[in-house]
């Protein structure tokens, strides 16, 4: 008796593996597709590389002057020279170490709250929300502990840039909270004033509102009585952002369940015990994607303050170019910002990208 | 002795919730009111002290400055409320064409994301992972001082087949100037028109009744053309091209578009394209693929899919976060404070507001206006959204 034999499977043809049959399948499947992706590589043709001789190749690394940079490409010699003040602006050289402090001190300090493992995150949170702040305004105004004092006309580039936005989104989170649960109040006089406050700034463009902050401010307060103006913008910003933060906490407390409500009353919980152990605990674990949207959308939007004279950055880097003895270096220094602010920003939407699908878990029905 | 079995009497309380809602609400409206007169009175006295008369009076005084882009006739000697009157058309100038261009490359961009083609959607994810991430300023910023103002001066400006002219000064180009024929030649182009939407009306219910269809596309185009055609045989062109010249050290004759105009415009409808191609790629991937299924398993083909099908159901969830873009865009185009660009903020919270110190009510007026803008935009939209949404049975 013969056994039958399987011959061996024959290897697929040529064409339906590997990288010519992914060509084939994802970017010459049909003549409009061929004609798609030979316009794309034409547009990368004609974009990739010019930018990069401009940027890497053709560039100017090394040197002091402007008289160093002889070749075509970008002058990168103005960052280095520059470096400093955009990065802590006017703050006095050898205090330099106060801001490189704090800064460490809240990587360190806030490197906790990302680890998966550590137990006590709302109290240690909230411990450090408390103490930092505290801890960093003392380092960088001084004035006390021997510590010489820095006014804040001094503070500039990405530093100040970065104390706006952690400070307007650390001031409009609470705000924004009570404004969201104002808004869902049952009581009529309360949730008419929210509604007003809430549309109003969302109504209006930063930049009045900033106006308004550096002109009207000083009218409003009683005489004698005056900010400073980095103060006064912070005020305007905090203002503004809460609007959009209560907006985004209000969507977090309309997605909880009605019976989560319904069962804290039936606990007996209070309205403010209800709401702070049962209702916001998942809300606002809910909405940390979208405060962390609003918060991209703040640190972008911190490049406003160049319109009322104070030196982020952006200010810091247009101020160096209009710099006699650095004439022209306008596309490079405003290349150098847009990296910056790029990277922060689109570190922070992968973060809260990642956030969300870490948070996504069942509140779905 | 009875004694009343019931409700026991209703005491004033503050274990009574309604009691204490009704307290909160009055201590609210309180503290509101109390801090309006304070804010009130405060303005009152410094207003006094520094010897500011409020009011709007200064609306009628003579500006005395010069505008860079005036829509409508402007001289120095105008008064501020014509100030603010070309700065409001500044602004809802680069407002709308903003709007329509963002929309465009914003639809295009968001489609080009979920191409099958892997190159395109590549190049598309790169477009708007790198322009949503830059402020907005920074862009407006770059395309002025990096890009406009390094172009050469007139003299040795970019020509463009001796029609356009891109210069340091701006893009100059031919200005239409209308002749004797213009309005004889709207009127067709009006008429056309009326003549299309009859034809459209009557061939639909022609369709309607009896199923026949009718080549409304080729027929519209047709009376397009032919009404307007006849129209510039009988009275001759409508316009006649004025051509930009360079005289001198600057271009005389045609329109030009100012820099500024040029940098906001762009840097606008590029960042505000990044967030559209987002919200209409979700709305297209929020319709779920069953739909395409059925609708190619009843014989539409892919063209007809995309327009009666997925199209519709995408733009319920596409127009809500669309409007925010467009207020985010309006609000944005303040940013022209920055390059001063004549608009709202620049030219009246800025110029008006330095000449003449009323900072209350100029400031007033320019929040009012982009809250108008801002009420009018919602109001559009909701009632398209409401017009296009789903009706259930």
């Amino acid at each position: 008796m013969t056994t039958h034999v399987f011959k061996p499977d024959m290897p697929p043809p040529g064409n339906r593996i590997g990288i010519v049959a992914w060509a084939r399948a994802n970017l010459f499947s049909s003549w409009l597709n061929t004609l798609l992706t030979l316009f794309a590589f034409y547009l990368i043709w004609l974009i990739v590389p010019p930018l990069l001789s401009w940027t890497i190749l053709d560039a100017n690394w090394v040197g002091s002057t402007r008289a160093d940079c002889t070749k075509d490409g970008a002058c990168w010699v103005f960052i280095q020279q520059r470096f400093g003040q955009f990065m802590y602006g006017y703050y006095p050289t050898e205090l330099r170490w106060r801001v490189d402090l704090s800064v460490w001190l809240a990587v360190i300090g806030a490197a906790p709250l990302f680890i998966s493992r550590f137990k006590h995150k709302a109290i240690y949170g909230l411990g450090f929300l408390v103490v930092y702040p505290i801890l960093a305004y003392s380092l960088l105004h001084g004035g006390h502990w021997g510590l010489t004092n820095v006014a804040t006309s001094q503070w500039g580039g990405l530093m100040l840039t970065l104390v706006i936005a952690t400070v307007g989104i650390a001031g409009a989170l609470p705000l924004g909270i009570l404004l969201a649960l104002g808004r869902r109040s049952d009581m009529p006089a309360i949730r008419v004033v929210c509604v007003t406050f809430i549309e109003f700034w969302r109504g209006v463009p930063l930049i009045t509102v900033l106006f308004m902050s550096s002109v009207m401010l000083p009218l409003f307060l009683p005489e004698g009585m005056n900010f400073d103006k980095l103060l006064r913008a912070l005020i305007g910003v905090i203002l503004f952002q809460s609007a959009y933060v209560a907006e985004v906490v209000r969507g977090g407390l309309q997605a909880i369940p009605k019976g989560q409500y319904e069962a804290a009353a039936a606990m007996g919980l209070g309205y403010w015990r209800s709401m702070g152990l049962v209702i916001l605990p998942q809300a606002l674990k809910l909405v940390i994607p979208g405060i962390v949207n609003t918060f991209i959308a703040l640190f972008k939007d911190t490049s406003l303050v160049i319109i009322i004279g104070l030196f982020d950055l952006l200010n810091s880097v247009k101020q160096a170019a209009a710099d006699p003895t650095w004439l022209g270096m306008a596309t490079e220094g405003y290349v150098f910002a847009a990296l910056v602010f790029w990277i922060f920003c689109f570190g922070m939407s992968r973060y809260s990208m990642h956030l969300e699908h870490k948070l996504d878990t069942g509140h779905k029905r | 002795m009875q004694t009343k079995v019931g409700a026991p009497k209703p005491r004033l309380s503050l274990g009574d919730p309604r009691v204490r809602g009704w307290l909160f609400q009055i201590i609210t409206v309180a503290l509101v009111v109390f801090m309006g007169w304070y804010l009130f009175n405060n303005t009152q006295t410094n207003l006094q002290h520094r010897g500011i008369t409020s009011g709007f009076d200064f609306l009628q005084r003579s500006a005395g400055f010069g505008i860079a882009q005036h829509l409508i006739d402007y001289t120095e000697s105008d008064s501020y409320s014509r100030v603010f009157l070309i700065g409001l058309l500044n602004t809802l100038l680069v407002s709308v064409i903003g709007i329509v261009l963002a929309t465009i490359l914003g639809f295009i961009v968001g489609i080009a994301r979920l191409s099958s083609n892997w190159m395109i959607s590549k190049l598309a994810t790169v477009y708007v992972e790198v322009f949503r991430n830059i402020p907005p300023l920074l862009q407006i910023l770059f395309w002025y001082f990096a890009v406009f103002l390094t172009m050469p001066g007139p003299r040795n400006s970019h020509n463009f087949a001796d029609i356009f002219y891109m210069s340091s000064r701006g893009l100059n180009m031919p200005a239409a100037v209308g002749t004797e024929a213009f309005w004889p030649f709207m009127a067709s182009v009006l008429l056309a028109i009326v003549a299309v939407v009859l034809m459209v009306r009557r061939a639909n219910q022609r369709f309607e009744e009896t199923g026949v269809p009718f080549h409304k596309f080729w027929v519209g185009l047709a009376l397009m053309l032919v009404i307007p055609g006849l129209c510039v045989l009988l009275f001759g062109t409508p316009v006649h091209w004025e051509m930009p010249q360079l005289k001198g050290f600057n271009f005389v004759g045609g329109w030009v578009l100012i820099p500024e105009l040029l940098a906001l415009t762009i840097a606008l409808t590029v960042y505000t394209a990044a967030f559209i191609a987002e919200i209409v790629r979700s709305g297209i991937k929020s319709v779920s693929h069953g739909q395409t299924e059925a609708a190619r398993s009843l014989g539409l083909r892919p063209g007809p899919t995309l327009r009666k099908v997925i199209i519709p159901q995408a733009l319920r969830v596409i127009i809500p976060p669309l409007t925010s873009q467009y207020l985010n865009l309006v609000k944005n185009s303040s940013l022209a404070a920055g390059i001063g660009y004549p608009e709202m903020v620049s030219l009246f919270a800025g110029t008006v507001l330095n000449q003449t110190g009323q900072a209350i009510e100029v400031i007033a007026i320019t929040m009012s206006v982009y809250l108008a803008i801002s009420i009018s935009i919602s109001l559009l939209m909701n009632w398209y959204n409401t017009r296009i949404a789903l009706i259930e049975r």
